[in-house]
């Protein structure tokens, strides 16, 4: 769970062309890093990808798995974020069994947790719910007793936090 | 101006500089071969694509410009996978250029079709698949840029028999000439950092028991000189590791020779006694430093690379230097030079006696065995070296012969050594000799090879003789697998598995006549002499001697695989060091 190791958070900008995904991975399988999780998707420039990596932090010196990296002719930046710098977002979509008394239950946590009922059967639910890494893991963590039928997370992204100009600048 | 692809590439690669490429056609890469008629680059047509690709890291190896393969797709391109690896490992700038099956075909499983660039994404610096005959200028322009700056690597460049095939509407383009490079990812450091300069500086004028380890980042930045520059002003002796031979003049008086593994007494022990190593343009690899926690204990590290991932790789530096060799020891020249120079050194005389005390009572020797026994493979190279040219160009393959050319040779010019030092790739004599002969026809170009590396590349003679590059071939005949024996006598208990090779079979001289060498059998130490004279006067076509030599003959010293190299093991006949 990508909360509760020991791991560094990479954002990784990297060109937007064919094989670069496979170029990283297959760094990282070659020299023995070990990926917690991984999120690609489009930057807001349409040449680039963002790449958010946990990497496992016993597995490698940051040091070395940053200038490995940097080696990729087709990565362009590396940024590290450390948590406290950092707003971290991940999507879980989970589908638990929800039958007879349990699914009043599970209706509480969905909506202590923010999260959203995506799809109902007769003794299931789907549901949906994003946030901290953390508190992903917390919501699954409480889910798991009533018995997790399939169970899908994103791997978290990030951004460097906003500035505190002028007072806190809360999370949201 | 309208032009396909093939035609586009030829243009590409004349206006690279190209003067020669090696390579062999193929369905995939042949509408390519059709503009090469018309080209004013030269093609030596090899005889297998691995033999192209050690070619074209000989002749980088030898001139310091990019060496340059092309071969079809699937099995061409797989075959030339051995080469770009030892590429890679060993810094060598290549360009090669595999055909592909065309665009639409990709992804099919098509006749000689793989995913080349999948396949070499881990050896090669970077690899490009052309998708757009427009791109090729471009892309070609990028390859020659990437291959040789920075970290010299090997680049792959894979093209679509579409985009190279005038019959095909994809391969049509308008020419034009690169300029720049869109690489936004790619900014190779090479200035040095002026604060860490300056403290290294001061290490190494405080420093009593100073070492210089030098290795192939000297070469590849062509800072022979400025390293001799350096090591005179402060007067540190200095080791050339395996890529750094001729690096440094062997005659030099603070040359200390090879360490490693099989390096000599004094190299090795002088870094295990040091408290400063000046780390120049090499990477800690396991064969020079041993058991890694019990390397160099009591140094503390200046570490040099051009590449940053090399730095703390392996061994944690205390100043560590991001820069190109050249511009990095001319900047610590000067840094030292304002600290006062050589007035500004430590009191090293007691350094330098042990040192001189190490080379008189621990240099390299060998049993020299009676005039009617087998020839020893010290003894060969002892009368090969005395009786060519002081610039003459060596090549080796990988095993014992290897070693002992490093020790028994003397040095003394850059790129006159040329060997497969990372990836140890057996079979790299022969072909890396003919693309060094081909890169310096001025210049004497001997491959010292095993009999076991001569039969896994030697087709390529055939080449050497077709296209009149001819070179020399001694091939230290010991009848085995000799390092993997050497292992088994001394690890396995003497129990040899799957090592003996026989002695006559294949019959050398019959196999080299067969491919128009001129050939010799040499048994007697008294016909040494003579026969490497009579292949020296031999210029027309290349000569091979087959050199039976001791087959118990172990390359001493040595580090055993894992141990400190506190425990190195000395020829039987010298007394071990008291430790």
């Amino acid at each position: 769970m990508a909360g509760t190791k020991r791991h560094h958070t990479l954002v990784v900008l990297v060109e937007n062309k064919a094989g670069v995904l496979a170029r990283v991975a297959g760094l990282f399988a070659r020299r023995g890093f070990n990926i917690e999780s991984l999120a690609v998707a489009p930057t807001e420039d349409a040449r680039l990808s963002r790449i958010t990596l946990a990497v496992d932090a016993e597995s490698a010196p940051l040091e070395q798995v940053i200038n490995q990296l940097d080696k990729l002719i087709n990565v362009v930046s590396i940024r590290e974020l450390a948590p406290e710098e950092s707003v971290e977002r991940e999507l879980l979509v989970v589908t638990v069994n929800a039958a007879g008394d349990t699914r009043g239950q599970i209706m509480d946590l969905v909506r202590i947790f923010d999260g959203r009922v995506l799809n109902v059967g007769p003794d299931k639910l789907m549901v949906s719910m994003s946030g901290g890494p953390n508190r992903v893991d917390d919501f699954e963590s409480l889910l798991r007793p009533y018995g997790i039928v399939e169970l899908q997370r994103t791997g978290k992204v990030a951004l460097p936090r906003l500035a505190k100009a002028g007072g806190e600048v809360g999370e949201f | 101006m309208k032009l396909n692809g093939g035609q586009a590439l030829m243009r590409s690669l004349e206006r690279q500089g190209v003067e020669i490429v090696f390579g062999l056609p193929g369905g995939a890469i042949l509408p390519a071969y059709d503009p090469l008629i018309d080209s004013t680059i030269r093609h030596v047509l090899v005889r297998h694509e691995q033999g192209a690709g050690h070619m074209a890291q000989g002749y980088a190896q030898a001139t310091g410009r990019p060496g340059v393969a092309i071969v079809t797709s699937g099995p061409g391109a797989t075959n030339i996978v051995t080469p770009l690896c030892d590429a890679y490992m060993d810094s060598v700038p290549l360009v090669v250029i595999t055909g592909q099956v065309p665009y639409a075909a990709i992804g099919t499983d098509a006749f000689q079709e793989c995913d080349t660039t999948g396949i070499t994404m881990s050896v090669t610096k970077h690899n490009f698949l052309v998708s757009d005959a427009q791109d090729l200028p471009q892309v070609i322009h990028d390859a020659f840029h990437i291959a040789t700056s920075g970290r010299p690597g090997p680049v792959l460049v894979d093209i679509p028999k579409c985009i190279v095939d005038p019959r095909n509407p994809r391969s049509a383009l308008e020419w034009y000439e690169p300029d720049g490079h869109d690489l936004p990812g790619y900014r190779p450091r090479t200035e040095p950092d002026p604060a860490a300069v300056a403290t290294a500086a001061e290490l190494i004028c405080s420093a009593q028991r100073p070492v210089i380890y030098s290795g192939g980042g000297i070469l590849k930045s062509r800072a022979a000189d400025a390293l001799l520059r350096f090591a005179e002003l402060v007067r540190i002796p200095v080791v050339t590791t395996l890529m750094n031979r001729g690096g440094f003049p062997d005659d030099h008086p603070l040359c200390l020779g090879m360490p490693g593994m099989h390096g000599n007494y004094t190299a090795v022990t002088s870094m295990q006694r040091a408290d400063l190593l000046i780390t120049l343009g090499a990477r800690f690899d396991d064969r020079v430093t041993g058991k890694v926690g019990a390397f160099a204990p009591e140094a503390k590290v200046i570490h040099m690379d051009i590449d940053p991932a090399e730095l703390g790789k392996v061994r944690q530096a205390d100043v560590a230097i991001a820069a190109d060799c050249r511009p990095g020891i001319e900047a610590l020249t000067e840094a030292v030079t304002a600290l006062g120079g050589a007035e500004a050194q430590a009191d090293r005389r007691q350094w330098h006696d042990t040192i001189a005390d190490w080379q008189e009572r621990y240099p390299l020797v060998y049993e020299a065995g009676d005039s009617g026994g087998a020839l020893k493979p010290q003894f060969v190279l002892e009368q090969l070296r005395d009786a060519t040219p002081d610039d003459t160009v060596v090549c080796a393959g990988v095993g014992q012969h290897q070693m002992w050319a490093s020790q028994y040779w003397r040095f003394n010019h850059p790129y006159t050594w040329i060997n497969s030092g990372g990836l140890g790739t057996m079979g790299y004599a022969v072909p890396a000799a003919i693309g060094a002969k081909a890169g310096r026809p001025d210049r004497m170009v001997w491959a010292v090879d095993g009999d076991g590396c001569f039969q896994m590349t030697a087709q390529e003679l055939v080449t050497a003789n077709t296209e009149r590059i001819p070179i020399k071939v001694a091939i230290l005949n010991n009848a085995y697998l000799g390092m993997v024996r050497q292992w088994q006598e001394m690890f396995y208990e003497e129990r040899y598995s799957e090592v003996y090779l026989s002695p006559d079979l294949p019959d050398y001289k019959g196999w080299a006549e067969a491919m128009g060498c001129e050939a010799m059998r040499i048994e007697n130490p008294a016909e040494v002499r003579p026969a490497i004279e009579k292949a020296n006067e031999i210029d027309d076509r290349s000569v091979v001697i087959d050199f039976r030599i001791d087959t118990q003959e172990k390359v001493f010293p040595m580090v055993p695989a894992g141990a400190s190299n506190d425990d190195i093991v000395l020829d039987p006949s010298q007394q071990p060091p008291p430790r």
